[in-house]
């Protein structure tokens, strides 16, 4: 009687967060009466062991069938059998302090499930839970054991849960035995290989801070950013930095696995770690149970219970939503996969036989020898049932699956990097294409296309080899396990792999709860309710926002600080004069454009030195005539009832700009206040240099947070328009950023954080002037002659 | 050269197509035979010496006016208000009648030695006027000795500063009028008359008033009840104007009014063929046809219209007449009529308009779905006497573009319009209690409309009642050839082509229906009986 042998015991469990760990949990407390259960939960950043617990095991759907069961006691039965042991299975000892201990010493079987199951993790990381983690927890034991009151029993049993795929990938039988035993044993020193995971962390580590990496991720960042100012631009160079080492720590991972034979870090370091384990094991009586593939339920807590979304199911919503047009595998080839509650029930066969007298022993629940599912027959079930059931595009369309050829891996890892790299060149090119709005967009959706491509390519590499997978993994122990059982148990334990139906299972269990857990569309037409926009701008134009802050330049107008200039600077010139004017700024332009993509703040500085010795009072009465002919000509009608529905709102309006003072008093009616640009005069004429200097980048965010604590508006009710990235610190700040006429970097950043986007384009209608000169004013009030403009960009 | 009067042709198996005037560009449709074309009058003889007529009319003015030399005293304020950029259609070669005008008007003020002159475009509600285009209007000594002082000036109904109230009409007008024109010695109004509604004591009531005066003729319910505005004894629209310039003259306010008129010749002679019959047509005009017509259609949307607006009419004057405003308009409108007037005989189930590139208010600038609307029901529609060349319940075919284009610094509150008004209702009524007054009060259009180069806030509206007549006295508006969703937005019907047009118009009017063309520009008046 398993139940019965469990009865009123104390289980250990690691990973009871996991997959694996929540369904034995839940299964122990429902299934075994008055057994106690203590999770070894990490705490988190936000949430201690025991708030952990609470979300992430308790809340989890897992449990609904027993909250059901238990009525209004469910709490008080919980709270009274489940025990929580705040710990680390990467620290030594655990890192449990003296109650965990005291919990931990008082179990009478451990079941170790934690592990990262991600199979492209750092290999570090895989190191310090997968390989040293199973140690660890015998160690720990072991210690607890020793120093343990010896009136009590010895120690407990531990239960490591490993995987098949230790096997590696080799070919042929893959006996329930331990790897040393095994016709296929490597003598890889697992002692060595830590310290090695250990100095590659370290070594890349180093690496990436030499200056030029350091140089190299700035560009990076830049490249990806543009001009957003030097706080964001290097969180991003940091993250680069990061995420570098990070895919240096993964590569080697697989590198080095695939060297010693086994598919990828995750198996090669569960195979180490079983190994490690035996060496570390002391007293502590040791069973190893290596489930295959695990997927969704059969049956218990209920069918098609699953949690987390990582191997076959991101591969199967790929193909259904016609991303993944392949995916390599030998047709005749064997997928082992095993329901989780098959899983669950085995490891507590296990736990109610204790441990294996002779040593340590090892048990396969796996479905491949005795029930196998082939490779081609999934594929047919999954096409199927999707033939039936379509996933649906964004226009409500079903979408077609794609025909399944059975490649090789190399040929579709070939196509697949040859569509990466190639939408990765065209995603360069148009990034640094002047384009906007719409057609920037371009950009946004290439890069999406180009995840999606590195996303398939990422699949083929890492779960390729699981369906070219030719190892038969035999379950001759497990069999003789459930032979011993008695009816009873086979009922409510059932672990016999001939149970699953596989086109039952697949059809009718597992496809339906991968799609119902992907949040895809699975509905044809339309959806109902205001679309996507609309909604975006009801939040924008919500009545309790406070304030709506906007750039000028192509946010509002189609102009820029340089037109502005020549237009003035050209306005009482002769032809010759014109000429000139426009000729010094078209050499210039490289130069100019170059910098503003630097720093805007240097270039406007500089740039405004050209306007040294102009007339005051001649340029603040052309700048009325410039409103009309450039500015307005020019401004987006619908940027400019924008701002007036604010107004109309009673949400306050803010212009802020690095444009000139006098250049936008003809746009002041429409504000509230107007942050910009102001030049110094002396003697009726500008000086070139600044008095105000507008803010920009990061400088925007500021002005605008203390614009907002000055007049005790609130940063997350305010809106925030702009085009550039350059502006990113300011929409950043803001709860409402509004993305306009998005230059290619911001329409992809915009793309990618779900921010409302607005095409403002100028009146159809207006008329277009390709050279911004003023319109030559014949006499100008008083007969003032035209200005030399001053020396150009700065001194 | 005399001048054939207009005609109205029974189109028959040998009628050639008829020109139709499409935005810009033009089409040739075959009407259905029996139908009727009514071509304008051909131009009228102008004045061999125009500023010698000139200088009559002023020393021999109508009505119970002194000569305007005796009306000039040294030390007495003088302003010299005129016709802003709204007139002529389009705007005429140089010298401008206003330059001719306005410089023996200055001669004689120079003469008497007046010193204190102010000359004051007469805006209303319209926009400002450019540099260039006071200049084309004034001529440049004018601007340049007037400009740089501030003397010429642009009249602006949004500075209360600028405003004198000075009462209420004994129908209940408020009048309100530019403060210098109320008080000055005398204001002497130059204008350009180019269709009926215009001048008399339209001229200054209008010309110089500001909203709050404006708003009682400029109304749906007068629009409604003119009919038509261009017949002033039959229009609501001149008997308020009419009163309010008599309680001006019964407050003091002195006005010499000087009126002119145009003889019918828009275009150029390179363009001929637009002024011709169609079975008349040469080789010649032909050929231009052909080379115009593809030329315009080939050409980017804004090449064709800056070439179109860079034309300069060779109409030239045919009358001016000076003196006191009745008595002269009284003139004025005769020489009108006997240059547009033809005579029609009954009315029809459809009438066909092809509408121009420009109207009143799109000099310069783009024609805008709303103008579109006001050129056709208020401008074309409205060109009758007696009765409306439609029958009532009949409909109406126009033939234009009609693109969603507007022009952002002329029509800014047309873009607010057409977007929130006329999405909501194109009832003239319905918008006139609902929205009217926001848009009229609205500060950034009257930013707009005081510093840029902005209609007035109110302004659409006043163009959509300008049509109210027609919206209510027809069953139906078709756009031929128009983008579908702006004139949908007009709350008219659109068709691909004329015979689908007329297809349509049979499902409102009956089988069978009689068509009358209205052969436009050059313009006509139709004597409907």
């Amino acid at each position: 009687m398993i139940a019965g042998a469990l009865a009123g015991r104390r289980v250990g469990v690691t990973g009871a967060t996991g997959f694996l760990g929540t369904a034995l949990v839940e299964r122990l407390l429902r299934c075994v009466p008055d057994c106690e259960v203590a999770v070894l939960v990490r705490p988190g950043r936000r949430y201690d062991a025991a708030q952990r617990t609470r979300r992430e095991i308790i809340h989890n759907n897992c449990f609904d069938r027993l909250r059901e069961q238990w009525g209004e006691r469910f709490d008080s039965e919980v709270g009274r059998r489940l025990l929580v042991m705040a710990g680390d299975v990467s620290a030594d000892g655990l890192g449990l302090d003296e109650a965990g201990r005291q919990v931990l010493a008082g179990c009478d079987v451990v079941v170790h499930s934690a592990a990262t199951v991600s199979f492209d993790a750092p290999l570090d990381t895989a190191v310090e839970v997968n390989l040293l983690g199973p140690s660890r927890v015998a160690k720990a034991m072991a210690d607890l054991a020793a120093g343990g009151d010896p009136t009590t029993r010895g120690a407990a049993h531990l239960i490591a849960v490993s995987t098949a795929y230790v096997a590696g990938t080799r070919r042929g039988d893959a006996p329930e035995a331990l790897l040393a035993e095994t016709p296929y044993a490597t003598d890889a020193d697992w002692r060595a290989e830590v310290a090695a995971a250990r100095r590659v962390r370290s070594d890349l580590d180093a690496e990436s801070r030499t200056p030029s990496r350091l140089a190299r991720f700035t560009r990076e960042a830049r490249r990806e950013l543009g001009a957003a100012g030097v706080p964001l631009l290097s969180e991003r160079a940091e993250k680069a930095r990061s995420d570098w080492v990070r895919e240096g720590l993964v590569e080697a991972g697989r590198a080095r696995a695939q060297a010693l034979g086994w598919p990828d870090a995750y198996a090669y370091t569960k195979a180490l770690g079983e190994r490690a384990l035996l060496d570390n094991r002391g007293t502590v009586p040791v069973t190893i149970v290596r489930p295959s593939i695990i997927e969704s339920s059969l049956a218990e807590p209920r069918p098609g219970w699953i949690r987390g979304f990582r191997m076959a199911e991101p591969v199967i919503i790929s193909y259904a939503k016609g991303l993944l047009t392949q995916f390599p595998g030998l047709p005749e080839g064997i997928l082992d996969v095993i329901p989780v509650d098959l899983v669950v029930a085995a490891i507590l066969a296990v736990a109610a036989r204790g441990p294996d007298p002779s040593g340590p022993s090892v048990y396969h629940v796996a479905s491949g020898a005795r029930n196998p599912l082939r490779y081609d027959q999934l594929q047919q079930l999954v096409e199927s049932w999707f033939k039936e059931h379509p996933l649906y595009d964004g226009r409500g369309q079903p979408i077609v699956i794609p025909e399944w050829s059975f490649p090789d891996r190399g040929k579709v890892s070939r196509q697949l990097t040859r569509a990466t790299k190639g939408l990765a060149w065209a995603e360069r090119v148009s990034r640094s294409l002047p384009v906007r709005g719409q057609r920037a967009r371009i950009t946004a959706t290439l890069e999406e296309r180009r995840s999606e491509g590195e996303r398939a390519l990422g699949y083929v590499r890492l779960y390729g080899s699981y369906a070219e997978t030719e190892a038969r993994f035999r379950v001759d122990r497990l069999m003789a396990l459930w032979e011993a059982l008695g009816p009873e148990d086979r009922d409510r334990f059932c672990f016999d792999p001939a149970v699953v139906d596989w086109p039952g299972y697949v059809h009718g269990v597992h496809l339906p709860s991968v799609v119902a857990h992907a949040r895809v569309r699975t509905s044809p037409g339309r959806r109902s309710g205001p679309s996507r926009e609309e909604r975006g701008r009801r939040a924008v134009l919500s009545p309790s926002r406070e304030l709506a802050v906007f750039d000028l330049e192509n946010t509002l107008v189609a102009s820029n600080v340089v037109e502005t200039f020549a237009w003035l600077a050209t306005r009482h010139l002769g032809t010759g004069g014109r000429v000139a004017v426009a000729g010094r700024l078209l050499a210039a332009a490289p130069s100019l454009l170059a910098m503003d993509r630097r720093d805007r703040g240097d270039f406007l500085r500089s740039f405004y030195r050209r306007y040294e010795g102009a007339p005051v009072d001649q340029l603040r009465q052309d700048a009325w005539e410039l409103a009309s002919s450039l500015l307005l000509a020019r401004s987006f009608p619908a940027g400019i009832a924008r701002v007036r529905r604010h107004r109309a709102l009673g949400h306050r309006t803010v212009l802020i700009t690095g444009a000139l003072d006098f250049l936008v008093a003809p746009l002041a009616p429409l504000f509230d206040d107007i942050i910009c640009a102001r030049l110094a005069e002396q003697g009726g004429h500008f000086t070139g240099e600044l008095v105000q200097v507008p803010p920009t980048g990061e400088a925007r965010a500021l002005a605008m947070a203390d614009y907002c604590a000055r007049h005790g508006l609130s940063l997350a009710e305010s809106v925030a328009y702009a085009d550039s990235s350059s502006d990113l610190p300011m929409l950043e700040a803001v709860g409402h950023p509004v993305a306009v006429n998005a230059e290619p970097k911001l329409a992809t950043i915009a793309r990618k954080r779900g921010w409302h986007t607005e095409d403002w384009g100028r009146a159809e209608g207006a008329s277009r002037v390709l050279v911004p000169m003023g319109p030559r004013a014949r006499s100008g009030p008083g007969g003032r002659r035209g200005w030399r403009p001053g020396p150009e960009g700065g001194r | 050269m005399t001048s054939r009067p207009g005609f109205v042709l029974e189109v028959d198996r040998s009628t050639p197509p008829t020109l139709m005037w499409h935005g810009e560009g033009f089409r040739l449709e075959r009407l259905p035979v029996g139908s009727r074309v009514v071509y304008p009058p051909e131009p009228v003889e102008t004045l061999a010496d125009p500023d010698a007529a000139i200088a009559e009319a002023l020393e021999h003015p109508l009505g119970d006016s002194p000569p305007l030399r005796a009306l000039l005293k040294p030390g007495m304020r003088l302003t010299i208000a005129f016709d802003d950029i709204s007139l002529p259609l389009p705007p005429m070669r140089r010298p401008d009648n206003r330059q001719r005008v306005i410089e023996a008007v200055l001669d004689l003020a120079a003469e008497a030695g007046v010193d204190d002159v102010v000359l004051i475009a007469a805006l209303a509600l319209h926009r400002r006027m450019t540099e260039a285009e006071l200049r084309h209007a004034l001529g440049d000594r004018i601007y340049d000795s007037f400009a740089p002082c501030g003397r010429l000036t642009q009249h602006d109904a949004e500075d209360p500063g600028n405003l004198v109230y000075l009462g209420q009409t004994d129908a209940g007008e408020d009048v309100e009028l530019n403060r210098r024109a109320a008080t000055s010695d005398l204001v002497v109004y130059v204008n350009i008359n180019l269709v009926p509604m215009d001048g008399g004591h339209k001229s200054v009531a209008t010309g110089l008033a500001s909203y709050r005066s404006l708003r009682h003729h400029h109304n749906v319910r007068t629009m409604v009840h003119s009919r038509s505005f261009m017949d002033q004894h039959r229009s609501e629209l001149h008997s308020s104007n009419w009163r309010m310039g008599r309680y001006l003259a019964a407050q003091g306010v002195k006005v010499f009014q000087i009126e002119t008129t145009l003889n019918n010749d828009p275009f150029p002679a390179s363009s001929a063929f637009l002024q011709r019959r169609e079975w008349e047509w040469t080789l010649k005009d032909r050929a231009g046809f052909l080379a115009a017509s593809k030329a315009l259609a080939r050409a980017p949307e804004r090449l064709a219209r800056s070439l179109l607006q860079s034309i300069n009419a060779p109409h030239a004057m045919a009358s001016v007449q000076a003196g006191e405003v009745e008595a002269v308009h009284a003139a004025t409108t005769e020489h009108m009529y006997r240059q547009l007037l033809v005579e029609v005989e009954g009315q029809a189930d459809i009438l066909t308009m092809g509408l121009p590139y420009l109207c009143p208010y799109n000099v310069n600038s783009v024609m805008n779905p709303v103008l579109v609307m006001c050129l056709g029901l208020g401008y074309f529609f409205n060109l009758y006497r007696g009765q409306p060349l439609v029958r009532r319940g009949g409909v109406l075919i126009l033939s234009h573009p009609t693109p969603w284009a507007f022009h952002p610094v002329h029509h800014p509150s047309y873009i607010d319009f057409f977007e929130q008004v006329l999405s909501e209702t194109t009832d003239p009524l319905e918008m006139e209690a609902k929205h009217e007054e926001t848009f009229a009060t609205d500060p950034w259009y009257i930013h707009l409309y005081r510093t840029s180069y902005a209609y007035h806030g109110v302004h659409p509206f006043y163009m959509w009642y300008w049509g109210a007549h027609a919206l209510d006295h027809l069953g139906g508006v078709i756009v031929v050839g128009g983008d579908r969703r702006a004139v949908r937005r007009l709350g008219f019907k659109p068709a691909s082509t004329l015979a689908d047009a007329l297809e349509m118009a049979e499902d409102i009017v009956g089988p069978d229906p009689s068509l009358t063309h209205f052969h436009a520009p050059p313009l006509l008046m139709a004597d409907v009986r």
